[in-house]
């Protein structure tokens, strides 16, 4: 099992972020990556189970199902039904922590997935940098 | 429950912030309300179950356990045992979290308890500010290489005492803490004022109160300073208006002021009482503090007589052997409890109609089956906070518990409401308030030392340290392993 772990600070109210990456087919809104998104079967986007079906600006297309939303824990894990990453068993969570000096915003973003070993370090630095990182430095650019 | 949660986020790596917090025994180091810090029993800082001791700088005490520690997931979770503010129920942990695009640390710190309702804002408000933010400030400090400040003395020092130009020698609380505080050295012996005498003692008594001392649980000494509260000995000066003691007089006491461990100590006349022949010295020195405790809870606290039914907790220990004995001899019908068939035979040995093993069945059922449901008449409660509850529960109606100890912790916060229920009288006497004044001294001593010639209290052989190994009988009172109690001989 390989984990990415990423982390980072954003200078809002937990709230505030909350709103804003709790929404499962948001990404557009809120990534530089993706373009646009939809949740298939006409369900709900925080109905538990649905799934996102979004296009990356290289044309790719990923689908994601929701495995569990919490807004009292303000966490969202989901996982990777189909994508061109080459990874399997792929399960991420998002999650949020209030951090009471500042009235600030903690965010992490991990993922443990399986993958063929010479594949390894590229998935990593692909997903924790070209994926989290990047969406988490626009997170913070949009807040800041 | 209420719950705070506070969070920060400190500039340097994880793995550093949890090389300090993850170190049960380091708050001393870095937060500014903590004087000083060590881990009971000799334990590691990272044992859960293990219990640091705080002396905070406003002199109070602290005590808290470590339920969990994790190194995977960087937390830690620990409950408090006994503080000067009722935080009841009071669980906390502290956890933390890579922030990885700074190489910087979230900090978490969140607790839950339940505060009594009129001081809940208050308590809320003191664990949020002084305890968490203050210790994010010096954490942030800390890790910024900050110059600390210096945390605030407790209280200014008392003038020095005047010198007579002599010295004795003496053990000295050098600072708040374990035995290894204790040093043995040359001290200087005050003039003999008009009511004073001056004593060559001959052995001193070491009791629990010396070690609530020594780790500042108890505010009255301010390091440094000699602890001890009981002594014997022989009177070798004599101030210009003691009318009631000569030279060479044979003489004992158990009272304030401490500053018994000592060879020679000037005394108030007031203050002391003739040793009758029936007490060697050294039973004298082991027996006063406990005698004379005994005493008044027995006659004034709670006059005991023939028609009362006596529980008696802790009854092997120092206090409650002389309470089963002398509660027998003035008729009581006597239920003791203790903790181990060893000691339960000892209260059988010294007098008790019935025990009760506490560790083996609960000893409040136990004492309503042996009073036909009606309880008991007074209780005597030395051991506070594992107790206290079932004491109210296994009293009788217009019973009296008299809670005279906290040997199991602080006997914690009840509802007074309650004691209606049963008519229930609660006395919670101190030492000071009843052995305070020469005819108080005068009546408890006679009334022990009456107990003693008539046979009615036997008084067992203590164990015997030199002075200079005062902290050796303080750690043997400590472990609970004296059958009896531990004197000094100053001549040792």
């Amino acid at each position: 099992m390989t984990r990415v772990y990423i982390s980072t600070v954003v200078p809002a109210p937990v709230t505030s972020v909350w709103r804003v990456v709790r929404n499962f087919n948001g990404l557009p809104d809120w990534t530089p990556f993706v373009t646009a998104s939809r949740i298939e079967g006409g369900m709900h986007p925080d109905q538990i189970g649905c799934i996102r079906n979004f296009q990356l600006e290289n044309g790719d297309t990923i689908r994601e199902q929701l495995l569990a939303l919490s807004d009292y824990d303000m966490s969202c894990t989901y996982s990777i039904l189909e994508s061109g990453m080459g990874v399997r068993d792929y399960i991420a969570t998002l999650a949020l922590i209030p951090i009471t000096d500042g009235n600030r915003t903690f965010a992490s973003w991990e993922a443990n997935f399986d993958c063929d070993p010479q594949a390894e370090s590229g998935l990593i630095d692909q997903i924790g940098q070209g994926v989290f990182q990047t969406a988490f430095d626009a997170l913070k650019k949009r807040f800041g | 429950m209420d719950t705070v949660r506070e969070s920060t986020v400190i500039d340097a790596p994880v793995g550093a912030v949890w090389a300090l917090l993850r170190d049960f025994n380091s708050h001393d180091r870095w937060h500014p309300a903590i004087a000083s810090s060590r881990i009971e029993d000799g334990l590691t800082s990272q044992t859960v179950g293990g219990v640091r001791y705080f002396s905070l700088t406003d002199g109070s005490i602290l005590r808290e356990q470590l339920i969990a520690c994790s190194d995977r997931d960087m937390s830690l979770r620990y409950c408090l045992l006994d503080s000067p503010l009722p935080l009841m129920g009071y669980v906390a942990e502290m956890r933390l979290r890579p922030v990885t695009d700074r190489f910087r640390t979230l900090l978490e710190w969140s607790s839950t308890f339940q505060p009594p309702a009129p001081e809940r804002n208050r308590l809320i408000a003191l664990v949020r500010d002084d305890i968490y933010r203050a210790g994010f400030s010096a954490l942030h400090d800390w890790f910024s290489g900050a110059p600390q400040p210096a945390k605030p003395v407790v209280a200014p020092k008392p003038a020095p005492p005047k010198n007579s130009g002599q010295t004795t020698m003496g053990i000295v609380i050098q600072r708040h803490g374990g035995p290894e505080v204790l040093s043995f050295q040359p001290i200087e012996l005050p003039p003999v004022g008009p009511k004073e005498v001056r004593l060559h003692q001959t052995y001193v008594g070491v009791n629990f109160i010396d070690i609530h001392c020594r780790t500042g649980h108890f505010d009255m000494i301010d390091p440094p300073g000699i602890p001890g509260m009981e002594a014997v000995g022989t009177i070798t000066s004599v101030g210009s208006e003691v009318s009631g003691l000569r030279l060479g007089d044979r003489v004992g006491y158990a009272c304030a002021p401490v500053g018994a461990y000592c060879t020679d100590r000037v005394m108030p006349e007031s203050m002391l009482v003739k040793l009758p022949d029936s007490l060697s010295d050294d039973q004298a020195a082991g027996t006063l503090l406990k005698g004379m405790t005994a005493s008044f809870l027995l006659h004034d606290v709670q006059p005991v007589g023939p028609d009362d039914i006596v529980l008696i907790h802790a009854a092997s220990g120092g206090v409650g052997q002389l309470l089963v004995q002398w509660a027998k001899a003035l008729g009581a019908r006597v239920i003791a409890t203790a903790s181990s068939a060893e000691k339960l035979v000892m209260a059988l040995s010294n007098g008790a109609d019935r025990v009760i093993n506490y560790r083996q069945e609960d000893f409040v059922s136990a004492t309503l089956d042996l009073t036909d449901g009606m309880g008991a008449s007074v209780i005597f409660d030395g051991v506070g906070q594992n107790t206290l509850e079932g004491s109210l529960e296994a009293a009788a109606i217009r019973g009296h518990v008299v809670s005279f100890g906290e040997a199991s912790g602080p006997p914690g916060l009840h509802d007074l409401g309650r004691l209606s229920s049963k008519s229930l009288r609660f006395s919670r006497p101190n030492y000071g308030h009843y052995v305070g004044s020469a005819a108080q001294v005068e009546r408890y001593s006679r009334l022990l030392f009456d107990a003693i010639s008539s046979g009615k209290l036997r008084i067992p052989s203590p164990e015997i340290y030199p002075l200079s190994k005062a902290a050796e009988a303080q750690s043997a009172l400590e472990s609970r392993r004296l059958t009896w109690s531990a004197v000094l001989e100053t001549s040792g």
